[in-house]
This record gives structure tokens, sequence and C-alpha cells, in this order.
């Protein structure tokens, strides 16, 4: 067994990951719920909502305002992985694990549906990750690691689907494997392979998925994204999850690990909560034994990430108007097809962020019962029976298919002839069942239906794999495992090519391979849409981007400009040990700075200066409730805001101050920067700069700039009390010494 | 097929249901299209569910194809591409992987025929 373990402030090891792989175990099998923790008090905050804390996460950006608190909501978060390079997900599973994902779903390749068996070995993938054996140990085993480095469980997932469902679903349940997309209509529909070998199929697939104690989601979602008007389809929605649901607790599938795969079926501008919420809530009521996996709305996605957070967000006030057991945050870029590792990271912060902001929201907000909401819900209930009874009429499930009742435009019963339609003696593996004769036998564990194992021994009824002494789900060790069978395509060829990014010297930007030198640039050009993303590319040339492309535009104003964002390649290295690196602010102890101001008291004056009516900033500074530099005794006269230049360095002289402490926040035409000389200046002029600190802070200041215009330091995002008072105490002595 | 939305007359029967007595029927309609599903699963198999068999019997996905393949090809598929190894390696007395490998090799297919001949 594998001796690596994830090190502790060091990056993942992928080369050590990959060792000795086949003989790596996974820890445990089966799906893990969220552990709840009500009434959790964290930080400054009481929450209702939330499950147990990690014991190492990132936090959202406005964390450190909060005792760096990282309160985890409580739906499962899924994010979806799937770069074409298994080796480089593994460094991405890790982030967003950090950033609350407890779920991490990999997508597959493009064909691997209709690939007629386990794919072996670690091709490269399009679209997504070719899943084979040696790549659902690779993941597992760093998931294995990173779950204990997050103090969570993670559940990793991918697909049950295609012609080779069964070969999967053996795979899956020995690998370790949490979760799974099972559902025979996605193939019947979206992948035309027969349906009955689909349904056939399915029930060996939901066995095994039964076995191993995964969660399984159903497909559903997908006629919601294929559909012309999305939200016409939500009765046949319903026939779906129902079918799906019943056939897979029918198979042995526990119904707490069934779950819905649902979509709010509209997005803006459409009245899209009105419209969503009766859906959520009819879908509620009718499975109320099931699980609900939160899907966002995909099919009205666009380039713009803004839009599409807006739309995951709304997405989540449903979910939590209603309920989630799942949260899903299809990444932000979906619409412009870059899966970058940011984007993962960003619709995990979404998620965590919303559910938070809505923790507890139940105990004061109640749907409004009996009026609109009730009326749309039932009739939705009712439009899907309409739609189980027809399908009955035509003779079954087959025959409904057959007839192209699905994905039809119309909102059902309206119908505009324009569903999918399938045929029982079509599509891939037509002519692939076969009926099971009086003898037939299969001496394993977790296999469904008619199994004449008696005939060869009365006592290995319940337990077929007896005959055997085991089948590869008692006995680890029958497994086969393969490595690779390719030569040139695998992943250890992949990883010799940017060998040279793995040694902490050499260093690319980065969004989905290591080292792929991948940029995002946004611009804004003050003209229209055609003549801003010309300019762009024009832009990425003499930047000598390679491979530039314009990835979203936006109209501003048709003729007054166009917001642009561009991806393109760098083409050069930068040495990482020959870089300069900012120097982290040394603070000193609260209780040293508390003496020294004790021993020597301290006066400043301060005030956000010119016309600038921004007191938050300086007030975080300076107020002993922020922690600001009152608390250690320096005596404070705040001159409030809009203070002119002149005043406040009257006012230092005035009061005998140590300090001025000017705030500048509007940085229009370098306003603070020209604030900051000007006090310079009046203070020279007057006689008394030599005598002064003169600090200045600001959103926007830096403290190169602004000692260059005159101040003794800046101070900008992100600073607190602790670092002023010190910069102050330091800076006393300093001048304190000079004399 | 084209419809207008007919969903006014259409719903006449369910408009007294109540919505626990709606829920009952949604679900009474979805057994009756499940359950035939079910038996066709229960009384038939495919060379996918073959060679998961065959996975759990120790066979790796490159000798479980073959198998199946050999199978079909003599007709064998229905007893079990699983069950014709195994009373295969009971007939010649040796071990699992021996006899799926014999197979593959595909010198032995006359004997499991055989084997299974005149069988139900």
């Amino acid at each position: 067994m594998s001796e690596y373990k994830l090190p502790k402030n060091e990056k993942i090891d992928v080369e050590k990951i990959l060792e000795d792989l086949e003989n790596y175990a996974p820890k445990r099998k089966g799906w893990t719920w969220r552990e709840p923790s009500p009434e959790l008090d964290m930080g400054p905050f009481h929450y209702k909502d939330c499950s147990k804390p990690l014991k190492n996460s990132v936090g959202l950006p406005t964390a450190h305002y909060f005792e760096n608190i990282d309160p985890q909501p409580m739906p499962v978060i899924t994010t979806e992985i799937a770069s074409g390079r298994f080796e480089d997900d593994i460094r991405r599973m890790r982030m967003a694990a950090h950033h609350g994902a407890d779920h991490i779903m990999v997508i597959r390749t493009a064909g691997q549906s209709h690939f007629d068996g386990l794919i072996e070995g670690t091709p490269q993938g399009v679209g997504g990750v070719p899943i084979s054996r040696k790549q659902i140990r690779a993941q597992r085993k760093a998931l294995d690691m990173i779950e204990e480095e997050v103090g969570r469980p993670i559940n990793y997932h991918s697909y049950v689907s295609g012609v080779a469902g069964p070969d999967i679903a053996v795979m899956f349940a020995e690998e370790g494997v949490n979760g799974c997309h099972q559902d025979p209509q996605y193939n019947v529909i979206y992948r035309n392979i027969n349906m009955v070998r689909s349904f056939v199929d399915a029930c060996e697939s939901k066995k095994l998925i039964a076995w191993a104690n995964m969660a399984q989601i159903d497909g559903a979602h997908n006629a919601n994204a294929t559909a012309r008007e999305a939200w016409k389809v939500m009765p046949e929605l319903m026939v779906q999850h129902a079918i799906n649901a019943l056939f897979s607790a029918k198979v042995g599938i526990s119904k707490r690990n069934i779950c819905l795969s649902t979509v709010p079926p509209t997005a803006t501008p459409a009245p899209c909560v009105y419209m969503d919420l009766p859906y959520a809530v009819a879908l509620r009521e009718l499975f109320t034994d099931y699980r609900m996996r939160a899907q966002m709305n995909t099919k009205y996605i666009e380039a713009s990430t803004r839009d599409a957070t807006v739309t995951h967000v709304l997405n989540m006030l449903i979910s939590k108007l209603t309920s989630a057991d799942i949260q899903s945050t299809i990444t932000p870029d979906e619409g412009r097809n870059v899966p970058w590792h940011i984007y993962n990271v960003e619709a995990c912060d979404t998620a965590k962020q919303t559910l938070l902001a809505l923790d507890g929201l139940m105990d004061m907000v109640e749907l409004k019962r009996g009026g609109a909401l009730d009326d749309k819900a039932r009739e939705l209930k009712e439009r899907a029976v309409l739609f189980l009874e027809e399908m009955l009429e035509m003779g079954g499930y087959y025959k409904a298919v057959e007839a192209g009742m699905f994905v039809d435009s119309g909102y059902y019963p309206e119908r505009n002839g324009d569903g999918i339609v399938r045929q029982m003696n079509g599509g891939v593996g037509a002519g692939t069942v076969f009926p099971r004769k009086k003898a037939y036998m299969a001496p394993v564990t977790a296999h469904f239906g008619y199994n004449n194992v008696a005939q060869y021994d009365k006592n290995a009824v319940d337990n077929p794999s007896k005959l055997i002494d085991g089948c590869t789900l008692e006995k680890r060790e029958k497994i086969v495992y393969i490595d690779e069978l390719d030569e040139t395509d695998n992943c250890i060829e992949r990883m010799k090519e940017n060998e040279k990014y793995r040694g902490g010297k050499w260093l690319k930007p980065e969004m989905e391979w290591l080292a792929d030198g991948t940029v995002l640039m946004t611009m804004f050009f003050p003209v229209s849409k055609n003549i801003a993303e010309a300019a762009a590319l024009e832009v990425a040339k003499k930047f000598n981007l390679s491979d530039a492309e314009v990835i979203n535009r936006e109209i501003m104003q048709a003729e007054e400009g166009t917001r642009i964002e561009l991806k393109g390649k760098v083409n050069f290295d930068i040495d990482m040990t020959k870089l300069e690196l900012p120097i982290e602010p040394d603070i000193m102890s609260d209780e040293s700075i508390r003496a020294d101001i004790e021993a020597h008291p301290m006066t400043v004056v301060c005030g956000t200066v010119g016309q600038d009516e921004h007191s938050v900033g300086l007030r975080e500074i300076i107020d002993i409730k922020h922690g600001g530099i009152e608390k250690y005794g320096i005596k404070v006269h705040y001159l409030g805001t809009s203070v002119p230049v002149e005043k406040i360095v009257d006012a230092a002289i005035e009061l005998n101050a140590d300090a001025i402490l000017a705030s500048t926040i509007i940085s229009h035409d370098d306003i603070h920067y020209k604030n900051i000389q000007a006090i310079d200046k009046i203070a020279r002029e007057k006689g008394v700069r030599d005598k002064l600190i003169f600090v200045s802070g600001g959103t926007q200041v830096t403290n190169e700039q602004a000692v260059k215009h005159g101040a003794d330091a800046g101070f900008g995002r992100g600073t607190h009390g602790n670092h002023v008072a010190t910069f102050l105490v330091k800076r006393r002595k300093e001048l304190k010494d000079k004399k | 097929m084209k419809r207008a939305d007919d969903y006014k007359s259409r719903r006449a029967h369910l408009e007294k249901m109540s919505d626990s007595e709606l829920k009952e029927y949604f679900w009474k309609l979805t057994e009756k299209l499940v359950d035939p599903l079910i038996e066709m699963g229960k009384n038939n198999t495919t060379p996918a569910i073959e060679r998961s068999v065959l996975l759990r019997m120790g066979f790796s996905s490159l000798e479980a194809k073959p198998l199946v393949d050999g199978a079909i090809e003599h007709n064998l598929i229905g007893y079990g591409v699983g069950n014709v190894v195994y009373r295969f390696a009971k007939n010649q007395n040796i071990g699992i992987r021996e006899a799926g490998l014999k197979l593959i090799k595909g010198e032995s297919w006359a004997k499991a025929e055989e084997l299974f001949k005149g069988e139900a």
C-alpha cells in the first residue's frame, strides 16, 4: 500500500498519487450526507440550518470581518469537474473541497455512452474525462486524503449510463464511488440507446448501486435543457422523475438515496420565481419519500458570469423556500465553455454564501397557501397525472416513447408533434436482449432478477457468490487491475510534457491544465460590438497572446461601448526563484503596542479628506469596537468627512498631535494621491512635517504610491487597526532615534 | 401528434380528488408503467449484464468481452455467461479464471455447448 500522505502546506503530489495504484483500496463505500449542527454558534453569530464545520477550509472573502469563520450550510454541495485531464482535476478537487464542495462530480468524455465495455488506462478526454478504473482509483485515493484534510467525507460521483452501465456500476461499487447518475430514460431519449436494453441493463446497475449504498441522481433535468421552451415540460419532468424513482426503489435502492435532479425550469427576464416555485412545491409534495438534488438552470445560461451567478442565486432561493438535499453549482462559465478552476471555486462560494445568507429564513417566512401557489401546483400535478394516464392508454412506457410523448414542446396535454421518437427495436444495442433460460445462473453478489443458483447448491441461493468462494465485491484481491493500454495517450506521457512546471522553479498562468498559460482579460472599448471584438483580438496580438478568443461581449450602449472578455495564452515562463515577493506587514502584539502607548501617550487627528463622504473604512481603523487604534489607548480626534486638507494639518498643530491619519476613498482622476500630496505640502509650508507622522489610507491606496506622494505610509484594502498602530509606534521610535 | 391544450376538459375526473388522493393516484399509475419494465429486467439479460457478472467473477474488462461474444455466438448467453464458465470449470475440475481463459482461446466452446445440451 502507498505510504504517501497529503503534506500540510504543500502542493498535492500527483505523481505520488499515481504510484502503487494497483494495490489501493478505497477507505469506505457509500454516500454520506452532512452532519447537522443545529443551533450552531460560530464567531459572533448563531446559525439555524448549518452542518458540522470543517477542520481546514477557505472562508468567504468577507470572513475576515467575522473572526474568519466558515460555516457550512446543510445541503451537500456539488462541483462538476472535468477538464479532460484527470491528473490536473485532482488539484482542482482539493481547491473545491476547501471552498465547501463535498460532492465531486466527474463529467465523462464525449462518446463514452456508446463505448461497449469499460475504458481502461488514462486517455485524454474531450469535454470530460474517460472514466476508467485507474482514473477513478487515483481520484478516489486523492479524495480519501483531501477529505481528511478538510474534515468531512467527500462524495465522488460519475455516470452509470450508456451501453456499459452494468460494467461501470460494478467498477464503481468496487472502487468506492459514492454517487452516480443512473436513469435509463437518459439513454433512450438523449443517447438513442435501445430502450429495452437500457431498462434491462438499468436493473442490474441499480442493484449494484443499492449494494454499494450509493446515492443516485436521475436524468430528468436534461428534458429541461433540451426542450425549446423549458417551462412547458414541467408535467413531463414529473413523469420522468416518477418512472426512474419508483423503478429504482423496486430494484432495491433505498428511497433516501434516490435523488431527483430537479431544475427551476425558467430564468430571468421571465418572472422565474413565480413560475418555478409552484413546480418546486408540486414536486416536493408528490415525492415526499425521495431526495432533492437542486440542479441549476443551464438552459438559459449565457456567457456573462454575473448573469449566471444571479440565476444560480435565484435557483437557491427556490431551494431554500422548498428544500434541497444536494445543491448543484454548475460553474458560472457554462455559457462560454471555459471549465476553469476559478469558476468551480466561485460557484461553490456562491452556493455557500447564498445558503448562509438564507440561514434560518424559514423560521420567519412561510409560503402562502390557498392561493396562486396551490392552484398552480395542483394544475401541474394534474397535468402529470394526465400524462401518465395517456402513457398507459398507449400501452405503456415503450409505446409512449414510440409515439413521441417525451420532450414535446407543448405544455401537456398540448402536443406540438416535435417530441423525440425512438423505436423499441431501434437504437444502439438493438437486438442484444436475451431471455434468461431456466438454467440461467450468475454466481455473484448484487445480481438482479432470475438466478437459478439452487441447481448447484440450495444453500447458496441467498449468497450466490458462495459458489465461487466470493466475488470481487467480497474479495477485492480478485479484481483485475489494468494500468494503461495506450503507450502514447496516457497521463504519464502528458505529465512528462509539463514536468518542468512541477519542480518549484518554473511557473505559468493556469486555468485548467498545468502550465496551460491561459489568461483572461476584461476590457472596455468605446465602440460598437463588432469593432470592439476586433480591437480586443488586436490587443491580444500586441500582447503576444496565442489562441486568443473573445468569450464574452456585452453591449453597454450600442454606440458608446462594449465590454469584452478575452482569453489567450502567454508564451513565456516565470522563474519563481527570481521573484521579488511582497513583504507581509509586520504586526506587533496588542500587549506591546499598548505598553508603548501607555509609556508614551499618543494623539492623532484623522478624517476623510477632500470632497469625500466615506467614513466606514476610517472608523474601522480607529473605533474601539472594530478593534481600531483607540483600543491601545491612542487618543483620537476624528474630524469627520470632507475635511479640507488644510484643516487637518491645522488641527494636528493645534492639538500637538503625533500623527495625521487621512482617509481618501475617492480615487477618480487620482484625487486620492493629489490630496496626499497637498497634505504633505501644507505640513511642510507650516514647518511641522518633520514632527508629524502622516499616514494615508483607502481602498485604492497602495503603500508605494502613498509614500511617493509624500505620506509616511499608505494602507489599502484589508488593513486593520493593529497594522496602523504598529506603524505609528515604530515610526515614532524612528523619528525619535533620528533626533 | 398535434393537439391543442385540452387540460380543462381532460381533468374533469380529477377535479374532485383531494391532494392526497391525487398523489396516491399518481403513484398508482406510475407503478402500472414501471412493473412491466421490472419484469423484463428479471427475465432477460444483455451483454453488459453478463460482462458485469464476469467482472465480479475476477475477469478483466478485456477478458469479459470475448467471453460474452463467444457465448452469444454459441447460443449460450441465455444460461448466463458466468454460468457457462462456472459449469465448464467444474466439469474440467479447474479454477474459474483458468476456465475462462481457455474459453477465450476459443478451443473449448464445443465442450461448453455439450455441457448445456438439452437444458431449458
